[in-house]
């Protein structure tokens, strides 16, 4: 087992590296140079060719790549171009806001998409089946802007019963704030949850252990819960996990609509005003959260099936 | 004789699925309207006035006019033009290299799947959404980027499933037997084998095109997508602001054109699913 998680600990090298080799490609050799951007068209020899230095453009492109393979390791993104701020002080700024919007609406969803998908998974091949799958591509169909910007003036600015934009620090007081871009987050996983985590329960019901289950004369509801469910956690673990970095990068609309100033507005802003420091610091920190809980998830897997660490 | 009666059949199942036909009249209407309007037959005259600024729906309008006095139902037209291009392009852009990197990973085993492996690890690694923010950013905004970073993100999972299924096929026994015939490895790989995964393919390119036209919206809405003529996230973006005065019907018009096609998209690839690989039927 030790081997196991020692090969795939291993495997994060070349990936890690793969990763910042593409994000070398885009930002330092597609890109261009920056200083035109940053010092405008009147800009002197001697500012660019002290721009180029400080920003170290003036190393070779190999000693770049290792800058941008340092900053996948040791988080340092220098600072961003717009704010003049260190980007790690911004990171760690942004993560509050984002986290107080994303993890409680990421933990309701999953648990309603499961029981959902429970309840449909009984039901299977009834009416309630195919209206609860009709209703979820119908769901996922519909654009996430026009969930927003509906929501956003029917029940902020029309009834008034949510907070339109804004956020405060502190437990009960940014509550007001997330509720209703965490009700649309709810409701924009549930049609992409429901489908997955029916298919996964559909998956297991047609096995043999859940026909002797049966055999044995347990109810439905027990050989689901019991014998179904508990199958069926692995792929729902591994889809959940997996999503978790996606929750540090925070909803990148919702932020941007409701003013609520977490990453994704910061990434949003990046974007805005050219902020390639940012973006690029984004890009590398997601990416190495997604490595990370891949990894977690193939370590989660040797507990929850032995047969894995064969392969 | 067998190949043959295999889509047959999934033909015959496709037909009788009256979700799959709705959306497949749907599919084709919305082709129908992107072409003609691409060569300009229909809505090419969209950014003219035609009317008072934000006149509400009438017989005259269906749609109403913008804040230009703009037709928004000519625009919603030109709007599907882009929607299926991007979808066509991308697709155009991922299928080969999915297909291709995947089937020779499959195929062949070995450092070369070790390498594909690492290759589609790396790109599913970064987030969808940064990538295609970072190229878009990067190539400049406008379509021909959304092209590119669109397809340079969605080939990763044709190449996994194609992999997948290619490493079942090979050792089956039609490609020993192609083998014996002196059969060389590409005749097998791609005349024997890819046929029969072309399924796969076809399943995906219907998923490609839902998530392509949703990304464009996206991509459009923030800024970094379409430039200077209405595609349906501009319009989106457009209308944010309108909302609050009782404009609805840009962001009305939009949004209904995008879920139509979208959701002909999602029931299509389930019912080309269901017909294609009926071991999956009803899942």
């Amino acid at each position: 087992m030790f081997q196991y998680i020692l090969r795939r600990l291993l495997y994060l090298i070349p990936v890690l590296l793969g990763v910042s080799f593409i994000i070398f490609i885009l930002f330092n050799l597609v890109s261009g140079d920056p200083s035109a951007v940053l010092l405008g068209k009147n800009a002197t020899a001697t500012q660019i060719a002290e721009l180029r230095e400080q920003l170290g453009l003036n190393k070779s492109l190999w000693l770049q790549y290792l800058d941008v393979v340092k900053s996948a390791f040791t988080f340092d993104f220098g600072r961003s171009w717009a704010t003049k701020q260190e980007i790690t002080y911004m990171i760690k700024q942004g993560a509050y806001p984002s986290l107080c919007l994303t993890l409680p609406a990421f933990i309701i969803s999953t648990f309603l998409s499961i029981i959902i998908a429970l309840i449909v998974a009984y039901y299977r091949g009834t009416g309630i089946d195919l209206f609860v799958r009709f209703l979820c591509i119908a769901g996922v169909s519909v654009s996430a802007l026009a969930y927003i910007l509906g929501f956003q003036y029917l029940f902020a600015y029309e009834l008034g019963w949510f907070e339109i934009s804004g956020f405060e620090y502190g437990f009960p007081d940014f509550v007001p704030y997330v509720a209703l871009p965490g009700i649309i987050w709810i409701l924009l996983s549930l049609g992409p949850d429901v489908r997955f985590f029916r298919t996964v329960i559909l998956d297991e019901i047609y096995q043999d252990y859940v026909r002797t289950a049966r055999a044995k004369g347990l109810s439905e509801i027990t050989v689901l819960l019991k014998h179904v469910l508990r199958n069926a956690m692995i792929p729902i673990i591994t889809y959940i996990v997996i999503q978790i970095p996606s929750l540090i990068l925070g909803a990148l609309l919702l932020e941007s609509f409701f003013g609520i100033p977490g990453l994704g507005g910061i990434t949003l802003n990046a974007l805005n005003s050219s902020d390639f420091p940012v973006i690029k610091a984004m890009a590398i920190l997601t990416s190495v959260a997604y490595i990370l809980f891949s990894l977690l998830t193939d370590i989660l897997y040797t507990f929850a099936d032995p047969r894995v660490r064969l392969k | 004789m067998k190949k043959q009666s295999l889509w047959k059949d999934a033909f015959y199942r496709l037909i009788q699925d009256k979700w799959a036909m709705i959306s497949l009249i749907i599919v084709s209407l919305y082709t129908i309207l992107a072409i003609l309007s691409a060569t300009g037959l229909i809505a090419s005259d969209w950014a003219r006035e035609v009317g008072a600024s934000n006149l509400p729906p009438s017989s005259e309008h269906w749609l109403g006019t913008d804040l230009f006095g703009r037709d928004v139902l000519t625009k919603v037209i030109h709007g599907s033009q882009i929607a299926m291009s991007v979808g066509l392009f991308t697709s155009l852009i991922a299928i080969p290299i999915g297909v291709f990197l995947g089937a020779i990973a499959g195929y062949f085993g070995g450092w070369i799947d070790d390498l594909i492996t690492w290759l589609y690890t790396t790109f599913s690694s970064i987030p969808n959404i940064m990538l295609l923010i970072s190229i878009t950013m990067i190539l400049g905004k406008g379509l021909f980027a959304v092209y590119i970073a669109l397809g340079a993100t969605s080939w990763v999972t044709l190449c996994r499933l194609i992999r997948g299924e290619v490493m079942k096929h090979k050792e089956r026994e039609y490609v020993q037997a192609a083998g014996a015939i002196g059969g060389g490895h590409m005749r097998k790989l791609f005349l024997h084998i890819l046929p029969n995964v072309t399924h796969i393919i076809i399943i995906n390119t219907s998923l490609q095109f839902q998530f392509a036209i949703k990304s464009e919206v996206l991509l459009s809405f923030l800024g970094i997508g379409v430039q200077g003529e209405p595609s349906w996230g501009v319009m989106i973006d457009d209308a944010k602001l309108e909302l609050a005065r009782g404009v609805w019907w840009q962001l009305a018009g939009a949004t209904v054109a995008m879920f139509i096609i979208v959701l002909a998209f999602n029931l299509l690839g389930d019912a080309l699913r269901d017909s294609l690989d009926p071991k999956l039927k009803g899942k």
